[in-house]
């Protein structure tokens, strides 16, 4: 189709962190079922934090250990707030890790540091 | 000693080699044969003949025959089956001793399996259509240079499928024009771009211009995005000394990933760039062009389930499977069978799949399904259905043909996969709630709403040549 210079869009180029960083925030429902996504395929939640200046660093730091075994989302969701509150100016991110495939089945940031 | 005496002449096949009683051993390697005889030749015949002449056996006697141990060499015909739906063909079962073979040798097994038995008279088509690697001999082949999982690990994508995207024209653009299509790719939301297989090195765009030019645009990409970025830098070249410079430039500005064509180049190339790039920290994308010349005619060639194993085991760490629903050629069934193959690593015989035998891989690396050709964000619920989490999804005419440039054109199919990803782990039915899935996510991106728009008339509704047998 033949387009009008006025109807066609920039494309500005964003700042973006991997899986789900181009849909807009997800709601708290919508973090909600991913974690549960993440625990229904028995992958050991973790939970990795790091200032925006070192995101692009394959190593985040880890907040405590990964929750092996942990299958209660609450307590999963009580550990991403703990760990923002505790790192606000940090990028928090939720990790699933695969023992099986010795990868990562999910990970998605969940806060974008303050600021 | 031998007990036989040298009768000189002709002997039937069936003699020596159609052994209904033979149980395969464990460390056999054993081929599954569509073959259509010559009217009059009866199927035991024709069966054994293909296991003599793709094994020890030649058109008649020789003394020299006495002077080894021929029941310890020989292939078998272990077993044959009628085929659903073809009254003229039967599938024969032959199992070969592993010794027959090279170790970590795909050149010298397909040497064998697939060399002059293919025009042999008695047979008026044959066709290749599984084979068996034993463990024992899977252990001798290197396989992938790094695998799937060391790949997600390099490049940091985890939880969803990649996105790639073949440069087009696919002849023609200069270096610098062309490294600009790239980088426009990259800082839209693509993963990968790819060369096109035709790209080598031709008049118009030298092969050392193109891996610099690209370079650069994958250097600002990254620095832009925060992501990490890959273009497969075809290396496939005239000869193996100028493959090997190529890939080795390629390194030399850091780049991740190269591409060759593994059948056009041959086996002896690709095992050897393979074992390059394990050496070399390198990934490595695979393209299989001339595949449907060996592999499409239902009832003569090699089926692509086959090549794709012999892939796995020369090395590649991604390889082209087709999409199911673009624009080329793919039974759903028998391109899940063949995926399977590719990245698991014990597969279960299951003829609905096309899949003859089971398969134990063991420790070997998986290889990520390349869909690509003719697909666009349309396709995007079905793909990610389909293909799952460990592929590459690959969007040529469906990137670079938005309507407003590249960048708007791979911002529009990361956002309809990312939004299909979102959608299948929250457990719902992408396939069947596509559409509801891609208009939710075209309010918040109107680079996805341009492309629902620009594509929605496009279909691929084609009846496939090569079908699974079925009665």
């Amino acid at each position: 189709m033949a387009l009008k210079n006025e109807t066609m869009q920039d494309y500005r180029t964003k700042q973006t962190m991997e899986t789900f960083s181009f849909l807009p925030s997800m709601s708290q429902d919508e973090i909600y079922e991913q974690i549960a996504y993440l625990l229904a395929n028995r992958w050991s939640p973790s939970v990795e934090h790091e200032h925006p200046s070192k995101a692009g660093n394959h190593y985040w730091a880890m907040w405590k250990l990964p929750f092996f075994g942990e299958t209660d989302l609450g307590a999963v969701v009580a550990e991403l707030e703990a760990c923002h509150r505790a790192y606000p100016d940090h990028h928090v991110r939720l990790v699933g890790y695969d023992n099986y495939t010795q990868s990562q089945g999910a990970a998605f940031v969940v806060y974008r540091a303050r600021g | 000693m031998s007990q036989n005496k040298y009768a000189a002449g002709v002997k039937e096949y069936r003699e020596t080699y159609w052994t209904p009683d033979y149980i395969p051993l464990d460390t056999d390697l054993l081929a599954c044969f569509k073959v259509t005889p010559q009217p009059g030749v009866p199927n035991e015949e024709a069966a054994a003949a293909v296991a003599a002449e793709s094994s020890t056996g030649t058109w008649t006697t020789v003394w020299t025959d006495l002077l080894t141990d021929l029941d310890f060499y020989k292939g078998r015909a272990y077993r044959i089956e009628p085929v659903p739906g073809d009254p003229e063909a039967f599938y024969a079962f032959i199992a070969y001793p592993i010794d027959l073979f090279e170790e970590g040798s795909i050149v010298n097994v397909l040497t064998s399996l697939v060399g002059n038995v293919f025009g042999f008279k008695a047979v008026k088509h044959l066709r290749l259509e599984d084979i068996r690697f034993p463990i024992a001999y899977v252990k001798t082949c290197l396989g992938p240079p790094n695998g799937i999982q060391v790949e997600r690990d390099k490049l940091n994508k985890y939880g969803r499928p990649m996105l790639g995207c073949t440069i087009k024209p696919k002849l023609g653009l200069s270096a610098k024009n062309y490294g600009r299509a790239v980088y426009e790719c990259l800082r839209g939301g693509l993963d990968f771009t790819k060369d096109d297989e035709n790209i080598n090195s031709q008049p118009f765009m030298r092969w050392q211009n193109r891996f610099e030019f690209v370079a650069e645009a994958i250097y600002k990409a990254q620095q832009e995005t925060g992501e990490k970025k890959g273009h497969y830098l075809n290396v496939t070249a005239p000869d193996p000394e100028a493959m090997y410079e190529r890939a080795q430039f390629a390194k030399e500005l850091g780049m991740p990933i190269i591409m060759h064509d593994f059948l056009t180049a041959g086996f002896t190339a690709n095992t050897g760039l393979a074992k390059w790039c394990r050496k070399n920290g390198m990934l490595l994308h695979i393209h299989r062009a001339m595949h449907a010349v060996i592999d499409r005619h239902p009832k003569h060639g090699i089926h692509f389930r086959v090549l794709a194993k012999c892939l796995r085991l020369s090395g590649g760490d991604h390889i082209h499977t087709g999409t199911v629903v673009g624009k080329l050629e793919g039974d759903r069934g028998a391109t899940m069978g063949f995926v399977d193959l590719l990245r698991e690593s014990f597969i279960p015989e299951d003829r609905a799949r096309g899949i003859f035998f089971d398969q134990d891989w063991g420790s070997m690396p998986g290889v990520f399904a390349v869909a690509s050709g003719g697909i666009h964000v349309w396709h995007m619920p079905a793909l990610v259905t389909i293909f799952g989490d460990d592929s590459v999804l690959q969007f040529g005419g469906g990137t670079l043909g938005h309507p407003w440039g590249n960048a708007a054109g791979a911002a529009a199919n990361r956002v309809a996969l990312e939004a299909c990803v979102k959608a299948r782990n929250q457990g719902r039915e992408i396939e069947k709630e596509g559409r509801d899935v891609l208009m939710d996510a075209a309010k918040s991106s109107p680079e996805l709403a341009i492309a629902l728009e620009t594509w929605k008339e496009i279909k691929f509704e084609f009846e496939t040549v090569d079908k699974l047998d079925a009665a």
